[in-house]
């Protein structure tokens, strides 16, 4: 039911009053209205542009984010409004929505953009009114069949090669002959027998020299022999191409029905046939006709130009116009053929001799060709003639319009994909240089983090503080989720700098203690909202983490010298077996503040707010844990006051 | 040219309800009822009148099932108290204030009005089945149990019985309310 009819649903509530005195039975309870608000006005704020409905207006449709609950997440308690950071234009045609019961699509908006925008909103498509709906799915019809585009191509480009069989590799490059060398001189090679089968078949029939007899002869029986060479060359060439392309094709049963594949038999099949027959007179006549087939060879250039196929493919597009065409064509001359001959009849001499006769003239006129061997000669006549030739050039010139814009269309799109296509590497090319920006971006904070520790590690926290400040937030924190990767997994990206390389795999132990620190650190500062919440699920990250900023508190204190990184390895891996005891908290604090993935704060004693720590410690720490985290601690366990000789933790080297 | 002048007038009309004060004074509404109302109505209709085909329609969409026209009809012309040929606001409001916030005394003149097709202040059999065929027909041909082709002049028969004292074929309004009441 439509939004705005809602609005008459009381009337006609009321006017059923008109029933009750003429009912059988008597009228059913009315649904009692539950907490009925007086209706208000909301305020909602849209990138900065505020809108404002009633609250009514957005209930029409509970489905929605706006009609639901849903929208109280984006409520704004300071400014009582809700504020979403969407695009405020598109949001006019949504709230459009909501007032007048019909979404319209707007011409000028992209089509993945509105879809996504009603996609939060949790509007379907489906509702968008008459007057837009047409040019809705044309749009995104188009943008399928480029996103469809892209994806084939990016499939093609990628391809997972290593994987395709000798068959399929063999069928790509029949396909598409610039994918290697050989198939590239395997298309010039076969067009040029293309080629020259055409040619021989041309020359065949010119005539040079005479023989003593004056009888002009055709070359094709002067040189009957090296004729017949050539002729068998290039078969053997088809065929052998034809086979082949039989064994690669993905499917053999459409490749045989296939157009192409047609061509291809018929080309050679007059060879073979002709070696069959004998010089039989009586079938040698029929094996002229044969030959003529010969000629079709040219179309087996189809598969080398991509404009004959584009020619082909209007062609077929068109067929409903080619057929009206033909068929208005027809009509045309049946008529005019039956007038010419009898306006005709009279004249003695006359070449009409009956209407079948008649046509050739007719079409001849209406085609505007005039070749002056039959003329009219009566007066009717040639008044008849004239309207013919000049209907003629009508009938003609109305589909024809049709065919060529078709045949426009299809060449532009073409033309369309390739360009894309060529843009497509480049964009390609774009992305990976963004890809491996990133990743270097990511080992050259790993190595500053290195760099940090050691630096740490000799007291020098100035050098220190100079380094993290280049990385942002959001870097350090990307970067820290792809330690996290490399740590779960085991390996790590690929490295071109051979002193990070060493470090890596000999601290993986230390550096693993140290995820679980940021991941909690993380958490926390997710956390920053709800200071007295306790969250038992978080349990085993908390009790890592104090476990670990223990031992990173410890490790400070324990080896205030140690600077060289070959003397670091084997003091990680005493570390690795240190009883740790969990201590104080602020460390945690601290940590998250300097939002660097390898520094460590717990050293710096710029402690935070306290209500953090009061939520951790409520918080149970896991008697024993493994780094491999495999075994999560009990989040059931009771929440217990920190220190104490209970909570210590063996971390054993991996 | 009839039809001709209808559309013109029916595109040039914008109607303006009387003030709000007026409307308050007039229907047992309060103001802010008849702010609402008015948002609704002016919402469906931004010429500020209904005419009976947008009448039409708007019932239509609440019986999907069945054929609402006809009903709707005489519904249309119980609200279009100055028969006119189009409901605006006010005539809206003073049925719904009768409807929801008159006395039984109203509601059932209300009511008799609906019945008296041609307002002559006696309800005979034929308008009586008209109205009953107009209902039966809101309801469809899909009902259980499947409806019977004499279902409304039986329902006629049952409520002239009803309704007519003193049995002389037709039933005034002070017969019906007299019945109603009982």
């Amino acid at each position: 039911m439509a939004a705005g009819v809602a609005a008459w649903l009381p009337f006609a509530r009321a006017a059923a009053i008109g029933w009750m005195p003429v009912a059988n039975c008597p009228m059913p309870l009315a649904p009692a209205e539950k907490n009925k608000r007086q209706d208000e006005l909301i305020i909602l704020n849209v990138s900065g542009r505020r809108f404002q409905t009633w609250r009514t207006t957005l209930e029409r449709y509970p489905d929605t984010l706006l009609g639901s609950t849903e929208k109280e997440f984006f409520f704004n308690e300071d400014t009582k409004e809700y504020f979403f950071d969407r695009d405020p234009e598109v949001f006019r045609c949504i709230l459009n929505f909501y007032r007048t019961g019909k979404l319209h699509y707007p011409r000028y908006e992209c089509i993945s953009a509105y879809d996504e925008e009603l996609a939060f909103y949790g509007i379907l498509p489906e509702i968008i009114g008459d007057c837009c709906y047409e040019e809705y799915k044309d749009r995104k019809r188009e943008n399928a069949e480029r996103l469809m585009d892209d994806n084939d191509s990016e499939n093609n480009q990628e391809g997972s090669m290593p994987s395709l069989s000798f068959r399929q590799t063999m069928w790509r490059a029949f396909e598409n002959p610039h994918t290697s060398t050989l198939a590239l001189v395997f298309y010039y090679v076969t067009g040029f027998f293309i080629a020259v089968s055409v040619i021989t078949n041309v020359v065949e029939t010119v005539p040079c020299g005479t023989v003593p007899g004056n009888k002009e002869l055709p070359c094709g029986e002067r040189y009957a022999v090296a004729f017949f060479c050539l002729d068998t060359a290039c078969v053997m060439i088809f065929t052998v191409e034809y086979l082949l392309r039989l064994f690669a094709a993905p499917s053999r049963y459409r490749f045989i029905r296939s157009v192409m594949s047609i061509i291809d038999v018929v080309a050679i099949m007059p060879y073979y046939i002709g070696l069959v027959m004998t010089n039989n007179e009586d079938v040698s006549g029929a094996f002229v006709t044969l030959r003529v087939f010969r000629v079709f060879r040219i179309f087996k250039f189809s598969r080398h130009s991509q404009g004959l196929r584009i020619l082909g493919y209007t062609l077929k597009s068109c067929a409903s116009e080619l057929g009206f065409l033909l068929f208005s064509l027809t009509m045309a001359i049946i008529i005019f053929a039956t007038v010419m001959f009898y306006a005709e009849k009279g004249s003695s001499a006359s070449k009409f001799t009956s209407i079948p006769a008649s046509f050739w003239y007719t079409i001849v006129t209406m085609t505007t060709l005039g070749y002056g061997d039959m003329v009219p000669k009566t007066i009717a006549g040639k008044i008849f003639g004239s309207i013919c030739s000049l209907s003629g050039v009508l009938v003609i010139a109305l589909p024809v319009p049709v065919i060529v814009s078709n045949f426009s269309r299809i060449y532009h799109q073409n033309q369309r994909a390739d360009k894309r296509r060529a843009q497509k590497k480049a964009r390609l090319a774009r992305i990976r240089v963004a890809k491996t920006g990133s990743s270097n971006a990511y080992l050259h904070s790993k190595r500053n983090g290195l760099l940090n520790e050691a630096l740490e590690l000799t007291g020098s926290t100035d050098d220190e503080q100079h380094m993290t400040k280049g990385t942002s937030l959001i870097e350090s924190q990307h970067h820290h989720l792809l330690h996290c990767l490399e740590k779960t997994t085991g390996l790590s990206y690929l490295v071109d700098d051979p002193l990070l390389s060493v470090r890596t795999s000999t601290i993986k132990n230390h550096e693993f203690i140290d995820e679980q620190l940021f991941e909690q650190n993380c958490m926390e500062s997710s956390m920053q909202n709800y200071p007295s919440s306790r969250s038992p699920s978080l349990s085993s990250h908390h009790g890592l983490a104090t476990s670990c900023c223990s031992r990173r508190h410890k490790k400070s204190t324990h080896l205030p010298n140690c600077s060289v990184p070959a003397t670091r390895l084997r003091s990680m891996q005493e570390l690795s077996t240190i009883h740790i005891q969990c201590s104080e908290q602020p460390s945690l604090t601290t940590s998250r503040s300097s939002l660097n993935m390898k520094s460590d704060d717990g050293l710096r004693p710029n402690c935070k707010s306290a209500q953090i720590t009061t939520a951790i410690i409520s918080i149970p720490t896991p008697p024993a844990l493994t780094p491999e985290g495999e075994s999560r601690p009990p989040p059931g366990s009771p929440g217990r006051a920190v220190p104490s000789a209970a909570n210590v933790v063996k971390v054993s080297a991996l | 040219a009839d039809t001709v002048e209808d559309e013109m007038e029916m595109a040039t009309v914008r109607h303006r309800p009387e003030a709000l004060e007026l409307l308050e004074a007039q229907s047992k509404f309060t103001k802010k009822e008849l702010q609402i109302l008015y948002r609704g109505f002016k919402n469906e209709c931004p010429s500020g009148v209904v005419n009976e085909d947008t009448f039409k329609e708007i019932y239509s969409q609440f019986f999907p099932q069945g054929d609402s026209t006809t009903y709707a009809h005489f519904l249309f012309n119980a609200f279009d108290t100055d028969h006119n040929g189009s409901v605006s606001f006010e005539d809206f409001v003073k049925g719904l204030s009768i409807l929801l916030r008159g006395t039984v005394q109203e509601k059932l003149n209300w009511a008799f009005n609906l019945y008296d097709i041609n307002k002559d202040g006696y309800i005979t059999k034929e308008e009586m089945l008209d109205i009953m065929k107009a209902i039966y027909d809101m309801m469809g041909k899909c009902t259980y149990p499947v409806l019977k082709e004499d279902a409304p002049r039986q329902h006629v028969e049952t409520f002239f019985q009803k309704m007519d004292k003193n049995k002389d074929g037709v039933v005034t309004i002070d017969e019906f309310i007299e019945s109603c009441q009982k």
